[in-house]
Formats: structure tokens, C-alpha cells, sequence
């Protein structure tokens, strides 16, 4: 890293930098670039202000729009936060083993004839479109899974997550979280996969030739590289996962705003993205900006917690340094 | 080396008659679209056909079949005629009629006070609203070993809020003598979204149950407990998807499914899901009181006793101005809403979608309101 800057900055003398058409396309170049990033931040700032411009009124809209489960838009929002964090962490605690397992088995394990091809399926996965996930997750997999969900109810309904009655549906945040999940595991896995194999090889050797095996060379010399391309993966995850709106609603039978732990139960919370896509063409337009409100806290949640991650990722960066 | 031969033969033959029929479709839609456009521009030009323009509407959702199957019918007598139906739910259908982004909108509940003012503001007289589709609400429930049952409105309401949780409750056992009831526990699945069909389906239990159901009528279900289903499609799919589940659905999207329907308490018969039934219940019903004589908005009596009606339907309304500034948009507005209450348009949107036909002097009364537009 340190060396190829060094390089760079070195190339004063380089015989590119005189010429003058050079300089022409380095500055159109430059240009583009630099419009290209600044676009980006109108389009935020644009639906930022969209949000706030359309949702102002459902900040402090009629009691009646916040019925049944809240009478104001702090619970009203709070209790979709909760639902919307709850299923997307269910599908990180499934998703991000599996990314992780699947990535270094594609560059580190498996042999190439196998390798291939399990990272090309995985890449496809991406190209389902949601509502496919959600036909699938809603129609077959809560109906298989049922008789499971049962059993975890039957066997560890002293754990508070498993208790209460069981859907006899299986359409509950447990299964939507696991359709998230299968969801974001390709662009995780994706990422993953690159940054494994942009672990320099002679990291790798050394790692070995200091007589590590090949999961300690793995753990001493691949992740600690790899680490701030794990958490960006997982982050372009987790964004998905919150802001998933067709899937979780054709999967999820959600009551509404509303805080449980319960995650096998019917009455399962909705979350800010499906309650939106379900309440948005009702009979009182009202709720329209309370939902566009709904929208900015999720907008702004998902803004903090990729700006958290930037942090844990800079100190932890710092601290190998 | 024969079937090469065979295949350089027959390749650029079928490519030269693909290449013909593909720029033959162009051609012809091309035309199609410049004749459309030239005499959309000539509007009020007086076509053979009579009409011609553009005209937009849109609204409830539940209606969506219905207006397509009026649009085709009306289409067939109009050729030139394009109208569009934007199903985006009633509540923006009538915010955007009221905003005049919409000629007409089609929506589940009636317009109330203040839009009735707004739309008299913007239409420059008292707006024109008519019952167009009627469909009945069927209740329906997935059991193994039970393919029909008989259930009082107080019964319903009382599964529905959660004070009956098994099947074999003695409720539902004294009214099912004959049924094999287990003792599975009853899932209720009600619409997740906000819709016409929800709004119905609790003014029945309110008004019906006497007492069990302590809501009045709305179009989100009024509790966050029991299982929820997007769309008809969903409350279908998540009845039939689990054992002991229970619904309610439009009678035209149950047709074709398997599962068990409810045959609801009458006086003392119990009567199964039926247009008849519906257009019966309508014409049992007395129009609101102090709406404007353009506006026939009904307050519908679901406490009949009658067992040739059936209570638990849907109506959903056409609304229009009574005059338009633009004269060919008044002829079409006219046009197709005449169509849409007449004896054939309601025919066709049963048959297209299963909604019940409006009872004879209910479509008169509709004609003779529609035929003031101008």
C-alpha cells in the first residue's frame, strides 16, 4: 500500500505529465469524476428533503392515523424501528456466517473446478427478483417450515423467542428474516469473496511457512486484511436487509407497529419498508405523510448505523496499523 | 451433410418471414397509433363512431376488473375512445378526482362532507356519485375434515376479536350439529393493507354482531393481533396456508380455491355468499340522508332478516362532475358511465368479475343521474 503511493508521488518526472493533452483529458477526467461523486450527493440530499418536505405533516398528524398500536409518532415510529431492526437481524445472524463460510471456500477451500461454479450460483441468487423471494418465502417455505417452527416452539418455548402460539401459517419474522437472509447473501458474499482473494499471497506463505495451519493462516493473515471489505459487505447487507420492502411484505404477516419478541407467533411487527408498501394506497390519504415521516427514520437510521460501522472500521483500522 | 443442406434452405426462409411479420406488426401499429393521435386531435370532430379523446380516471382497486370489462364493452361501440383506469386505491382516486387530475374515479367508500365540498368547488356543482359494482364478502376458512359451516354474525365477530380460539368451540359446535370439529385453535387472517373490503367486512360485524365487535367500521383492521395476508391475494394465500385459518375475500377471487365458505346467519336461515344475495342486500339498504340529489351514497342495513339477501358485500361508487368544461369529456364521461350502471355493462363486469348486477331500479335511478352530465 504504502509503497505503490510512494511510487505514484514519485512519477513527477514521468514523461505523461508535460504533454499537454494529457493534462486536457486528465482535467475532463477529473471533471467527470468529481460530477460523478457530487451527483450522488444532490440524489441524497434530494430525497432527504423529499422526505421531509412530503412528510412534515406526519410528524404531528391526527391521533387516528397513529391508531391502533401508538397514539404518536415517536412509538408510532419507534415500533416500526424495532421491527425493521429485528427482522434485518435475524437475517444478519443467518446471513453473515454463511457470507463469511461460502466466501472463503470459494478463494481459500474448495478446488477450483468447484469453486467456479458455486460462486457463479451464488452471483445469480442476486438476479431473483424479490418478489420471487417473496412468492417462494410466503407460499412454500413458511408452509414447510411450519411443522419446524412448531418443533422449536414445542422444545425451547422456555427461550422468550420461541414462546407463545405457533402460526399455523409459518408466515413469521423468523422466516422473513430468513428470506432476507438467502437476499443480501450474494452481494456479502460477493465482496467477501474479492477481498479474500486480494489477500497478498506472500501474507499467506509466511502465515504457512511460520508453520500456521491453514485456518490460523486464515485468521492471522486473510481477515485482519480483509477486514474493512467484510464491513462493507456486511454493511451493503444490512442496507438491503433494512430497506426490503416487497419480499417482507409478501412473506410477513405483520400486525402493524408493534414490539415483540416473540418470533413465532402471528402477530409479528411490521417493518418501516412493508408498512409503507401496504398502507401507502388506503382509504385516507392521510396517512400518506405519516408514512413518508416513517421513511425519513428509516433513511436517517440506516445513514448512523453505516456511519457506525465507517468508525469501528477506522479505529480497528488504526489500531493494526 | 443432407440435413445442412436442409437447414442453409430453411434458416434465411423462416428469418425472411419473421423479418416480414415483425415489420408488418410495426407498420401496422404505427398506424394505428398516427390514426388514434389524428383524430384525438380532431376531438369533437364528430367520427362515425360518434366520440373520440382521452379520458383519465382511476381509484379502488376492487373495481379494477369491473372497469376493464366496461372499458372493452365501451371500447367496441367507441373505437376512437381511450380511457384509462389507474388502480391506485380509492383514497387517492378521490383525492386526485377532488384535484381534477382525474375525469372520474372509482372508490369503495363514499365521498364524506368535506369532499363533497371540495368537489362541488371544483367541479362547479354538486357532484354525481352512483353504486356501479357490487361484490359479495365471502368468509372463508381453511379446517381439515369441514367444508361448510354456519356461523351467526356474533360468532364471527367473536373469532375475529379472539374470544373464540378453537374450533370446536360450543358456539360454533350449536350451530354445526353435524360437522366433526376439531380442536384446532382458529387463526383469524385479516388484510394487512388498508382497503374497501376490510372497511365492509367490520361495518358488518359492528353492526350485525350486537355488540361483539366494539369498532365501528374502517378500512385498517382496528387491532395489530391475529394473522395478516397483502392484498385479497394474500389473505387467500395465508388461509390456505394454514390449518384452522379463517378470512374474508371477495367472492370473485375465492371462486376457483377450494376452501370452505361461511354460510351467514340470516333471521333465521342461514345463507351462503351469492350476487343475488348482494344486489338484494343493496336494495334493502336506504340511500344517506342529506347528500346532495346527485349523490347516491348508501347506508347499507346489514341487520336484515330477509334470507334472500346477502349482507356481507362490498359497493363501490363511480364518481363524476356534473359538468365538464370540455365538451368531448363530458360526452365520454357521460358515455361510459351510462354504459357501466346499463343492464349490459353490469352483465359484463359479472361475468368479467364475478361482481353482482345492480338491481333494476337502483341502475335506472344511476342512468337518470349520469344523463344530467354536460
Amino acid at each position: 500500500m504504502n509503497t505503490t503511493t510512494e511510487t505514484a508521488t514519485d512519477s513527477g518526472t514521468s514523461p505523461f505529465a508535460s504533454s499537454g493533452r494529457h493534462g486536457m483529458g486528465d482535467r475532463v477526467f477529473y471533471t467527470l469524476a468529481l460530477s460523478a461523486g457530487v451527483v450522488i450527493l444532490i440524489a441524497l440530499a434530494a430525497v432527504f428533503v423529499f422526505l421531509l418536505v412530503q412528510g412534515e405533516d406526519g410528524f404531528h398528524a391526527d391521533r387516528e392515523l397513529y391508531q391502533p398500536s401508538a397514539t404518536n409518532f415517536v412509538s408510532y415510529a419507534a415500533k416500526l424501528l424495532f421491527g425493521t431492526a429485528l427482522a434485518a437481524v435475524i437475517a444478519m445472524i443467518i446471513a453473515v456466517p454463511f457470507a463469511i463460510g461460502i466466501a472463503l471456500s470459494i478463494s481459500h477451500y474448495a478446488p477450483r473446478r468447484l469453486a467456479v461454479p458455486i460462486a457463479y450460483v451464488i452471483d445469480l441468487l442476486a438476479a431473483v427478483p424479490s418478489v420471487v423471494f417473496g412468492l417462494w418465502g410466503g407460499r412454500t417455505l413458511a408452509h414447510v417450515s411450519q411443522p419446524v417452527q412448531g418443533w422449536l416452539n414445542h422444545h425451547l418455548g422456555w427461550l422468550p423467542f420461541f414462546s407463545g402460539q405457533v402460526s399455523s401459517t409459518g408466515r413469521t419474522i423468523l422466516i422473513a428474516g430468513v428470506v432476507l437472509a438467502i437476499m443480501i447473501l450474494p452481494i456479502t458474499t460477493a465482496i467477501c469473496r474479492e477481498v479474500f482473494q486480494q489477500t497478498p499471497r506472500l501474507h499467506e506463505e509466511a502465515a504457512l511457512a511460520l508453520g500456521a495451519t491453514r485456518w490460523e493462516m486464515i485468521r492471522y493473515a486473510v481477515f485482519p486484511h480483509a477486514r474493512s471489505g467484510m464491513i462493507a459487505g456486511i454493511m451493503l447487507g444490512l442496507g438491503r436487509a433494512l430497506g426490503e420492502t416487497m419480499a417482507v411484505t409478501m412473506v410477513l404477516s405483520a400486525g402493524g407497529p408493534l414490539v415483540t419478541w416473540h418470533l413465532l407467533t402471528s402477530d409479528n411487527p411490521a417493518t418501516i419498508a412493508s408498512n409503507i408498501a401496504s398502507k401507502f394506497s388506503g382509504e385516507d390519504i392521510g396517512i400518506q405523510s405519516v408514512l413518508l415521516a416513517t421513511g425519513l427514520v428509516l433513511f436517517v437510521f440506516t445513514f448512523f448505523v453505516n456511519f457506525a460501522a465507517r468508525w469501528v472500521v477506522n479505529r480497528s483500522e488504526r489500531k493494526f496499523a | 451433410m443432407n440435413t445442412t443442406s436442409l437447414r442453409r434452405a430453411i434458416v434465411p426462409g423462416v428469418a425472411a418471414i419473421a423479418l416480414a411479420a415483425s415489420l408488418a406488426a410495426c407498420g401496422s401499429s404505427d398506424d394505428d397509433s398516427t390514426a388514434s393521435g389524428g383524430s384525438s386531435s380532431a376531438s369533437s370532430g364528430g367520427a362515425a363512431s360518434g366520440l373520440s379523446g382521452k379520458v383519465a380516471a382511476g381509484g379502488s382497486s376492487a373495481q379494477e376488473k369491473a372497469q376493464e370489462s366496461w372499458r372493452a364493452g365501451f371500447g367496441q361501440a367507441n373505437p376512437d375512445v381511450t380511457i384509462s383506469y389507474d388502480p391506485v386505491g380509492s383514497g387517492d382516486g378521490r383525492a386526485n378526482f377532488i384535484s381534477g387530475a382525474y375525469a372520474f374515479a372509482g372508490t369503495d367508500s363514499a365521498l364524506d362532507d368535506d369532499e363533497l365540498k371540495q368537489a362541488k368547488s371544483k367541479c362547479g356543482g354538486d357532484p354525481i356519485e352512483v353504486p356501479a359494482f357490487i361484490s359479495p364478502i365471502d368468509v372463508i376458512f381453511n379446517l381439515k375434515g369441514v367444508d361448510t359451516l354456519n356461523l351467526d354474525a356474533k360468532t364471527i365477530a367473536n373469532i375475529f376479536n379472539g374470544t373464540i380460539t378453537k374450533w370446536n368451540d360450543q358456539a360454533i359446535k350449536s350451530q354445526n350439529p353435524d360437522a366433526d370439529l376439531p380442536a384446532t385453535a382458529i387463526s383469524p387472517v385479516h388484510r394487512s393493507d388498508s382497503s374497501g373490503t376490510t372497511d365492509n367486512f367490520t361495518d358488518y360485524l359492528y353492526q350485525a354482531s350486537g355488540g361483539a365487535w366494539k369498532t365501528e367500521h374502517s378500512s385498517d383492521w382496528p387491532t395489530t393481533k391475529g394473522e395478516t395476508g397483502e392484498g385479497t391475494s394474500g389473505v387467500i394465500g395465508a388461509v390456505q396456508g394454514g390449518d384452522g385459518t379463517i378470512g374474508y375475500a371477495d367472492d370473485s377471487a375465492v371462486q376457483g380455491t377450494k376452501l370452505g365458505v361461511v354460510h351467514v346467519k340470516v333471521g333465521s336461515d342461514y345463507v351462503e355468499p351469492s350476487a343475488d344475495g348482494a344486489a338484494a342486500g343493496l336494495a334493502a339498504s336506504k340511500t344517506a340522508t342529506g347528500t346532495p340529489a346527485s349523490v347516491m351514497a348508501y347506508e347499507i342495513n346489514r341487520t336484515t332478516t330477509d334470507p334472500s339477501t346477502y349482507p356481507v358485500f362490498l359497493t363501490s361508487y363511480l364518481v363524476a362532475c356534473p359538468t365538464y368544461s370540455d365538451k368531448t369529456t363530458a360526452d365520454i364521461v357521460k358515455g361510459f358511465l351510462t354504459y357501466a350502471v346499463s343492464d349490459e355493462g353490469q352483465k359484463a363486469a359479472a361475468a368479467n368479475a364475478f361482481s353482482a348486477p345492480l338491481p333494476s331500479d337502483i341502475s335506472a335511478k344511476a342512468t337518470d343521474i349520469i344523463s344530467k352530465i354536460s
